[in-house]
């Protein structure tokens, strides 16, 4: 129905878009980091964020705070609001919806694969996952020696067992395998939501397409900076790329042969959206890229707030509370060991 | 004149009529004083603190510990409700009022209680956790030992089934022994199991990862453990489900283990011998009883702590309130200079002054300080905050009013005339004694039960009609009031006053609806005839009579809402408001609205014949025409030209000469002082601290003249429209009497025409429940909010501005408890 969603969309979607919007407006604004980022102790922070919409979920935790418990709490919010709308969602926003968790179901089967081959204690690596990403059986994942075994015993039953038929190997598994398998995963999950949301059409495609070639692009970019100097081959390398995205399939062909941080700056600078991205950093640096993307997506993310009648705001909803969580995870580090002056090096405002 | 102002000037003061007269003004406290004195003035409940370190945040402020520390109290007296609800204990109705302890004792003896619980709570949850575990192991032995017996005994009963065909008629006995030897062995050796308990929602994942996992190479079976168990993380009962796996190989073993591990399934150890079995089997009975018994006298233990905590918790609560209020309060104050002292400022109703120097030399005294607080009045330059004293009854008229907008500081208060003409207005749609009677009784129970619901917590509907409970009980008396006028007793006419006037034409009475009656006695003394009721005359004479009665109670209101305007300007001595807009606007709604009520009146006291509409009509069209037959009263053509040219002067009026004399009244202030305006603001503060000379240091001839064109149009079209408003009592009125008469003719007495209880019954609940849910509910509901239209817009627009902002005064009252 293309164009006129604005006639059948509030049906089954605008009680939930009003919801979003609404968690939206609670979200920290560049007044509230300022403050926040004057905080002296955790408990500052924890005062401070008892005003916001945090309050309720920080408030009965005992005085000594840690870091990993405002996180905890301040994840623990995102998890209760997304469950509450996936509970309310109908087809096919509901789907839309657990899209958004598959990034997170991904990372966590990394690392609870890494933690195992590393010989780590499954409830200390099970603590350390991502709410949003768990799924029923993902504590067997420690069973599994390899690919095989891994998707044969575990991830069948899972969503993201589809994407898996690239690399099912006999291999056994160690930190470059997992590391590619991470990548390849993330790529047919990428393609399969850019699929899915093509498939919707309307305003929802258009706008998930701009916020998906990105993510996709980004990762792109970091998966080349990251193989510079690693054996993996060129091949190997423009394999891990997703078949969508702005550098599709050109820019591709030309970062798949890059050997340093300036040949990716060179190729990026091709495009003028990613144009202005490099030309805030210096030659041969890297370190603040990461921060300039980011930035860069929470603006894209804001901007799907300005249409009304597609799902995109639920993704944008999700993506920058993370961001948010982020930002509140550093400012707390940086108060919590006295390094205050690098407080604004990583904390991305995002109004 | 001279006499009617001084008339006006000795009239006695209205309490309601006008915010109490409040004042700005400065404490300085010293230090040792501070908290003392601001809590006495929390008592007090009189004094509104203006925030002075608004810029600051709220972990910048002065006393910023204390309140992280009240946080951190509240959150153990959360943590103790927490724990005393969990407990299933109740905390006790009636607290022991204690002598108040110091915060400091309190946050110690909190610190205690808090470990003492903590540390109970995880001893209890130790020995719970080897309970279950025991419990889990009983489990295991009784069903787990059933299958490895049950699969044993089937196992050697096909063997002998074999042996007995291969080994026809050799020593039965020792062969099949010997066999059964020799399958145990087996079972040592390649044959092994685990046996344990798993949650029974997991029981079915759990049996597919291990038939994955060993290729299929595995024996799983399962019985549901009869009991149910407590997971100590959710507290919790779980149905939990027996376990044993038979498999082969070792390395079958540690995946298997390792997929118990990952799905939380505890194994257990279950000898195969069944001697051995019942052996652990008593063992783990005796330790399980042991345990019980250490279990209960820890759960007594705690409850009984919970228990002596639960009698302090509420006052320990509210005591923590006040704390933390008190020092939010005291981070809305300043130090001063040399740091002794608290420097704070506020509002205050100048009533009030003396309680207040009372209370803060109480707090010197108390707090043996040398130093007393210094109480000075300030000059303020906004405008102060607006505060009316109510009571129970008028609160909620006040609440009707306050909900469009909080009167300008001494403003006129149109909740003075609300409290009568809300209810009256209402009752004039409602007009029905029957209904009345019912609305009454309800006010009645929710007045008499009052000292018992006030303490209660209500739902949020039952909280409103409790609010409005004085609104409803005067607008019930009304409708009676005006239900006997109508003589309506849900829509059946009544002979109260007397005998009817009319009587039918003919015995049979049947032409009463097309030919009407014949009067033959006095007029009925009190109200509508009842004899009327279904006659022909009934409709046109009801709808005349309320229609004219809606024009003249809306004329009526109006006028009152003008008059009340020239009270605010005479108040705020504003003569320009009181010549170039009260007596134009009066002129003008009177010369046409308060004419056509004169005509009424004229027309029901001489019993004329002549049309109001044609003579309203004709009087803009051709004023100059004979009326004719239409004619009240001699004079009436001169008259109306008079009147009709009043109205047209009044327009003009009331639009130019209030702007061009406040355009030359600006001027003239400023004259010789062209060059004044640089520096004029510091300078006119100190000549003239007068807040309203602030507002008129920009004048912008435009924008005044836009608005007050504005005004003299909605005023001009508004009198017309508003009139024509006030026509909703009577549409409502009819709306409700047709209403009543239709359940009551259609339902009522069309189901006792039937000679048959069953439908009688049905007709009389299903009258019973529409008139309980449509006319009592719905109609009140609609005629309540058509009078609340005809108070805010109608009558409010006169005169009322509503952008004051409300008295917030800190006190211990208020504070509620909705911090959880």
């Amino acid at each position: 129905m293309y164009g006129f969603e604005s006639m059948t969309f509030n049906i089954h979607g605008g009680y939930l878009e009003a919801i979003v919007r609404g968690h939206r407006a609670g979200l920290l604004t560049a007044a509230d980091y300022n403050n926040l980022c004057q905080c002296e102790t955790l408990d500052d922070i924890k005062m401070h964020l008892s005003a916001t919409e945090y309050g309720p979920y920080l408030q009965n935790e005992p005085s000594p705070l840690h870091t990993t418990t405002i996180v905890e709490k301040c994840t623990l919010k995102l998890v209760d609001e997304y469950k509450y709308m996936l509970c309310q969602a109908t087809e096919p926003l509901s789907t839309f919806l657990e899209y958004i968790t598959y990034g997170h179901m991904i990372d966590n089967v990394v690392l609870i694969v890494t933690g195992t081959l590393h010989e780590r204690d499954v409830h200390e690596l099970l603590e350390k996952c991502h709410p949003l990403g768990m799924f029923d059986s993902i504590a067997t994942l420690a069973v599994a020696q390899n690919m095989r075994e891994l998707y044969r015993l575990v991830l069948v039953d899972t969503p993201l067992a589809p994407y898996f038929s690239e690399c099912i190997t006999s291999e056994d598994l160690d930190d470059m395998n997992i590391e590619i398998m991470r990548n390849t995963l993330y790529k047919a999950y990428l393609e399969d939501f850019y699929k899915f949301c093509q498939k919707l059409g309307g305003a929802t495609a258009e706008i998930m397409s701009d916020l998906l070639a990105f993510e996709a692009d980004r990762r792109a970019v970091n998966i080349t900076i990251n193989s510079i100097g690693t054996e993996l081959t060129r091949d190997d390398r423009r394999k891990l790329y997703s078949n969508f995205g702005l550098l599709y399939p050109y820019g591709h062909e030309e970062l798949a042969v890059c050997e340093d941080i300036d040949q990716v700056r060179a190729v990026m600078e091709k495009y003028p959206p990613y144009q202005s991205i490099f030309s805030k950093l210096s030659y041969g640096e890297s370190q603040m890229l990461d921060k300039a993307f980011y930035e860069e997506e929470v603006k894209r993310l804001c901007l799907a707030f300005e249409q009304q009648f597609h799902y995109g705001v639920f993704f944008a909803y999700m993506r920058l509370r993370e961001q948010e969580i982020r930002n509140l995870m550093w400012i707390s580090e940086c108060v919590a060991q006295n390094q205050k002056s690098r407080v604004h090096d990583s904390v991305v405002f995002i109004f | 004149m001279e006499r009617m102002e001084k008339f006006l000037d000795n009239l006695p003061p209205m309490d309601l009529m006008r915010s109490e007269k409040m004042t700005l003004v400065q404490l300085i406290i010293p230090v040792e004083t501070a908290h003392r004195a601001v809590s006495y003035l929390g008592e007090l409940g009189l004094l509104q603190f203006r925030d002075l370190n608004a810029e600051k945040s709220p972990f910048q402020r002065t006393f910023v510990n204390q309140v992280k520390r009240c946080g951190e109290m509240s959150r153990k007296l959360r943590f103790f409700k927490d724990q005393i609800s969990k407990a299933g204990l109740l905390s006790s109705v009636h607290p022991v009022v204690e002598p108040d302890v110091e915060l400091e004792d309190l946050e110690i003896q909190l610190a205690e209680h808090e470990h003492e619980l903590i540390e109970m709570n995880s001893n209890s949850e130790k020995l719970q956790q080897r309970y279950n575990e025991l419990l889990e192991f009983k489990m295991v032995l009784q069903k787990a030992g059933g299958f490895l017996v049950s699969s044993n005994n089937h196992a050697v009963a096909e063997e002998t089934e074999l042996s007995e065909n291969v080994y026809s008629n050799d020593d039965y006995v020792e062969t099949s022994s010997l066999l059964e030897q020799e399958m145990r062995h087996a079972d040592q050796s390649g044959l092994r199991f685990i046996s344990g308990i798993i949650c029974k929602s997991k029981a079915l994942r759990f049996e597919r990862m291990l038939f994955r996992a060993t290729r299929g190479n595995m024996l799983f079976n399962q019985e549901p453990a009869g009991e149910e168990i407590m997971d100590p993380l959710s507290a919790e009962m779980v149905e939990k489900t027996v376990f044993v796996v038979f498999f082969s190989g070792e390395q079958a073993r540690t995946k298997i283990l390792k997929i118990c591990e990952a799905f939380g399934a505890n194994s257990y150890p279950v000898p195969e011998d069944i001697s051995k079995q019942r052996q652990i089997t008593r063992e783990v009975l005796s330790r399980l009883s042991e345990l019980e018994t250490t279990l209960d006298a820890g759960v007594r233990h705690r409850n009984k702590a919970l228990t002596s905590i639960g009698y302090h918790l509420t006052q320990w609560m509210s005591m923590v309130r006040r704390e933390k209020a008190v020092y939010d309060t005291l981070n809305m104050l300043n130090f001063d200079v040399t740091k002794k002292c608290l420097v704070g400022e506020g509002w205050c109703p100048i009533f009030a002054k003396a309680q207040i120097q009372e209370a803060l030399q109480q707090a010197t005294f108390d707090s043996n300080s040398q130093v007393g607080v210094i109480f000075h009045v300030m000059d303020a330059f906004e405008s102060p905050p607006t505060y009316f004293r109510t009571n129970h009854f008028t609160n909620a008229y006040q609440e009707i009013v306050d909900a469009y907008g909080v009167a300008r500081y001494q403003e006129a208060n149109p909740a003075v005339y609300t409290v009568i003409t809300f209810p009256f207005l209402f009752a004039v749609m409602f007009g029905d004694w029957g209904h009345g009677i019912c609305l009454l009784l309800g006010a009645l129970v929710l007045i008499a039960r009052e000292s018992r619901l006030s303490t209660q917590k209500l739902g949020s509907f039952m909280e409103m009609l409790f609010g409005g409970r004085y609104v409803l009980l005067l607008m019930s008396l009304f409708s009676i009031y005006c239900g006997l006028i109508y003589n309506e007793f849900f829509s059946v006419p009544f002979h109260i006053f007397g005998g009817s006037a009319y009587k039918c034409r003919d015995a049979t009475c049947s032409d009463a609806h097309s030919a009407g009656l014949i009067k033959f006695r006095d007029p009925y003394p009190f109200g509508v005839d009842p004899s009327w009721r279904g006659s022909r005359s009934e409709l046109p004479f009801l709808n005349s009579l309320k229609m004219k009665l809606s024009i003249l109670l809306g004329v009526a209101q109006m006028n009152l809402g003008i008059i009340l305007s020239y009270f605010n300007a005479r108040f705020f001595h504003d003569s320009l408001d009181i010549r170039y807009q009260f007596v134009p606007q009066m002129i003008f709604l009177n010369s046409l609205f308060g004419y056509l009520s004169l005509l009424i009146i004229i027309k029901w006291c001489t019993g004329s014949q002549a049309d109001l509409y044609h003579v309203m009509i004709y009087m803009f069209l051709s004023p100059t025409d004979d009326l004719g037959e239409n004619e009240l009263f001699w004079g009436q053509r001169p008259l109306q030209i008079v009147l009709l040219l009043l109205a047209l002067i009044a327009v003009p009026w009331m639009l130019f000469p209030k702007p061009f004399i406040l355009k030359k009244l600006h001027s003239e202030r400023f004259q010789g002082r062209t060059y004044g305006m640089l520096g004029s603001s510091e300078f006119d503060l100190d000549v003239e601290p007068d807040s309203s000379w602030q507002h008129q240091e920009e004048f912008n001839f435009s924008e005044v003249f836009v608005h007050q064109m504005i005004h003299s149009i909605e005023f001009v079209l508004g009198a017309v429209s508003n009139t024509a408003s006030y026509l909703r009592l009577w549409a409502l009125s009819l709306a409700h009497s047709e209403l009543s008469t239709v359940f009551y003719e259609k339902v009522l007495l069309l189901a006792w025409g039937y000679d048959n209880i069953v439908i009688r019954l049905v007709g009389l609940a299903v009258f019973a429940f529409a008139t309980a849910f449509i006319l009592l509910m719905m109609e009140t509901l609609s005629a309540f909010l058509h009078a609340l239209r005809l108070h805010w817009v109608e009558f409010q627009n006169k005169f009322y501005h509503g952008d004051g902002y409300k008295f917030k005064p800190f006190s211990f009252a208020l504070i509620t408890e909705d911090d959880n």
